[in-house]
């Protein structure tokens, strides 16, 4: 579509990030594809490119995104993102999600995420199998949970027949209500609307258990408790077919951050206590968790500048995407290939393409990463639509140097 | 006396703008120990004012300050409009719609629309918490909470704590703070921005302070705050100095929270027998408006010797006249007031 790579590149002197480990050498992209990577030289005619000891790794797959925000994308490394279904209107409509899933090619790919019910509004399932033909790589249901477990059960027995993964939103709606924090002492001490966090783990046993019943492949798009993550871990080792994400903002914040009633810190699921914060990072490093994304929900002062629980939910997120996660890698959480693992393989995996990791033949989406550059988080100065990060003013290392698509340089 | 214009009570406090370094009046949890005594020292003297036929004085003469209420309200409406005129100032009151003004820009815009009007002193009262917050780093002049949702009600805690005080001093019992004292407050603490700012007001001036509520009125973590949690209305009450008793709103005892309004009395009502478990001669306290026969009785309500709730109307005003004038010193450049910074 418009975007052919015409001329093999190689980047050579770099540190490569596969799945077996960091290696030195080259990578060789040509026709879109990733043709040959290791001890290789440049061929005759071929572009080159001297990564000069900087990493290559997979570009990020960014799952579960509210927004097409290309500029910001480029910006935090992503080359494909997978579109949650709560547009205006609602992902629920074969001709939308063909739509969608054109809409950013070629330089970005979007994988919509097919509403699982008409509207979002968790009654009556949407045409899953026309949308999975237009173009859907999965099934959400959106910004809530459904709350009736029979028309649960039915999506997911639906889906399984599909193949396709269900996303939700694990949060008790009963519990949460118009909630706008945890319930605990910040929340107590700022007056705000709260529920508890226990919510979370009521959502994910009964969406495990449904899942376990149907067979169906279930991604739990942000897991942030610690009683929720050890259900997960448990029915992994069961060998139910459960998979877990998680934003960067509930491994590196607290319920803390709300104390000034900040709303660039409003989020949904709201922002935990410490011990949550800590389950997560234990979580990601013993792999019950399989995804970070950012969530990337830019949201102007009209959304934002509002008393606390008055503010839409929500951050902009995929320019601190890479630069938070490698934090976990620089704090010996986990290292460079399971990084890129929970940022591009395990989404690639979820969504059936083919790409997400450097190995011959995969498609050449690829990133020149400088892991050690350092930079401040600035609300003001952000390619995003709109600045709304959690994360303003905070020092942090890690930036994308050039970014590949198919080969071809953005 | 009010109109002599000498406003620091030497030695106690802090000379000038150090004994209350605030532009704004957002919340007791803003303020320190000291802060909170030099703002009911200065109270006093309007008290004694409020108490003479002629209740004016020109403290105040010039300044324009808006009370803009985007939540219903009578009597703290009524309460800041008073001490704004008998300070002298001119007083303007803005009625806002919660509905019309809760979304969107509109919040910030009408800030910014008092503020181009240049107010003196903006007084709010907003059904979002944090909402004060939001609108006073959006404008030049200090800001008044005069309650924001669940969060705070500062001025509600220090007029409290003013009638309390002069309770106690009228049996012979005054100290400068209540250490030693125990305060019970019981009604609905999780949608109360009354008990929060009472609690850290109460405890901040030596009080220990108990909380009483049925498990779905009561906020998690009111320990982290210093705060002994209860269920049990009669243990709470047990020994206790002061019993505080917190409106139940209506639309709560018909079943979401509480069955009905006559198990919520049988549970959590104050009665002459209940009053008897308290310490002797226990003060009781309630912000008003109350509901009779259902979280106090009546004859509870009036006991002459031992209800305090008219004097804590009393003392609204009082505090009111010191919070506006305090935070105006700045402005109308009062020695020692117009030099410093905020903070």
């Amino acid at each position: 579509m418009g975007m052919k790579q015409v001329r093999p590149l190689t980047i050579t002197g770099g540190r490569l990030v596969t799945p077996e480990g960091v290696r030195t050498g080259a990578v060789r992209l040509a026709e879109g594809r990733i043709a040959a990577l290791g001890e290789i030289a440049a061929q005759e005619g071929d572009e080159k490119l001297d990564a000069k000891g900087k990493l290559v790794a997979p570009a990020l797959i960014d799952f579960g995104v509210f927004a097409i925000d290309k500029p910001a994308f480029r910006f935090g490394g992503i080359a494909r993102a997978a579109l949650m279904p709560d547009q205006n209107p609602a992902l629920d409509l074969p001709s939308r999600v063909s739509f969608i899933a054109k809409s950013g090619k070629p330089d970005l790919w979007v994988h919509p995420l097919a509403a699982a019910t008409q509207g979002l509004g968790g009654t009556e399932l949407a045409e899953i199998a026309l949308m999975k033909d237009a173009g859907a790589r999965g099934v959400a249901t959106g910004r809530r949970w459904i709350a009736d477990s029979g028309v649960m059960l039915r999506l997911l027995q639906y889906a399984a027949m599909l193949d396709l993964v269900v996303v939700t939103h694990a949060e008790d709606g009963g519990l949460v209500g118009s909630a706008a924090a945890t319930a605990g002492e910040i929340a107590t001490r700022l007056g705000l609307p709260s529920a508890p966090a226990e919510a979370e783990a009521l959502a994910v046993a009964r969406d495990i258990a449904l899942a376990e019943l149907s067979g169906a492949r279930l991604h739990l798009r942000q897991v942030t408790t610690r009683a929720a993550l050890d259900l997960v871990r448990t029915a992994k080792r069961r060998g139910v077919a459960v998979t877990a994400g998680v934003t960067p903002a509930h491994f590196m914040l607290s319920d803390l951050a709300t104390a000034d009633f900040r709303t660039f810190a409003r989020l949904s699921p709201p922002l935990r206590c410490e011990d949550d914060r800590k389950a997560v990072i234990e979580a990601i490093g013993d792999g019950t968790i399989d995804v970070i994304g950012s969530g990337h929900d830019p949201r102007g002062p009209e959304d934002k500048r509002l008393p606390f629980a008055d503010a839409e939910p929500g951050m902009a997120g995929a320019e601190t995407l890479l630069a938070m996660t490698l934090t976990l890698v620089r704090d010996g959480v986990i290292d460079w290939p399971r990084a890129f693992d929970l940022l591009a393989g395990a989404p690639a995996r979820l969504l059936g393409v083919d790409t997400g990791v450097l190995r011959e033949g995969c498609e050449a989406d690829v990133a020149l990463i400088d892991p050690e550059k350092p930079w401040v988080v600035d609300s003001r100065k952000m390619e995003a639509t709109a600045g709304n990060t959690p994360f303003d003013g905070q020092p942090t290392q890690g930036r994308v140097l050039a970014l590949f698509k198919g080969g071809v340089a953005l | 006396m009010a109109s002599t214009g000498t406003h620091d009570t030497p030695g106690r406090f802090p000379a000038g703008a150090r004994a209350f370094p605030h532009r704004d009046l957002t919340g007791i949890a803003q303020l320190e120990r000291h802060e909170i005594l030099f703002l009911l020292a200065e109270a006093e003297q309007w008290v004694e004012l409020n108490r003479q036929p002629s209740k004016h004085c020109d403290e105040l003469a010039g300044l324009t300050i808006i009370n803009a209420f985007f939540e219903n309200s009578t009597r703290t409406l009524l309460s800041f409009e008073i001490a704004g005129k008998r300070l002298g100032a001119d007083v303007v009151n803005m009625h806002a719609a919660q509905s019309s003004v809760k979304k969107g820009e509109t919040l910030i815009d009408t800030a910014i629309t008092l503020n181009a009007m240049r107010a003196d002193a903006i007084v709010i009262r907003h059904g979002s918490s944090g909402a004060v917050d939001l609108i006073a780093s959006k404008v030049d002049c200090p800001v008044l909470n005069a309650g924001d949702g669940q969060h705070e009600h500062p001025t509600q805690a220090l007029l409290d704590a003013l009638a309390l005080r002069h309770a106690l001093e009228d049996r012979g019992e005054g100290s400068e703070d209540f250490t030693g004292l125990t305060v019970t407050i019981c009604g609905d603490i999780l949608h109360s921005r009354v008990a929060r700012s009472n609690v850290l007001c109460l405890q901040a001036l030596g009080a220990s302070v108990r909380l009483c509520a049925p498990p779905a009125l009561m906020p998690a973590g009111v320990e982290a705050i210093g705060a002994q949690p209860f269920h049990d209305f009669d243990a709470a009450l047990e020994g206790a100095d002061v019993a505080m008793m917190l409106r139940l709103q209506t639309e709560r005892m018909s079943g979401q929270f509480i069955p009905s309004a006559r198990e919520y009395h049988h549970l959590y009502g104050l009665t002459r027998e209940r009053l008897e478990r308290c310490a002797p001669d226990a003060l009781v306290m309630h912000p008003g408006p109350m509901n009779r026969g259902v979280e106090i009785d009546s004859d509870v309500a009036d006991m002459l010797d031992r209800s305090i709730i008219t004097r804590q109307v009393e003392m609204g005003v009082a505090i009111r006249m010191a919070c506006l004038d305090v935070l105006t010193r700045k402005a109308r450049g009062v020695p020692g007031w117009n030099d410093g910074q905020w903070v």
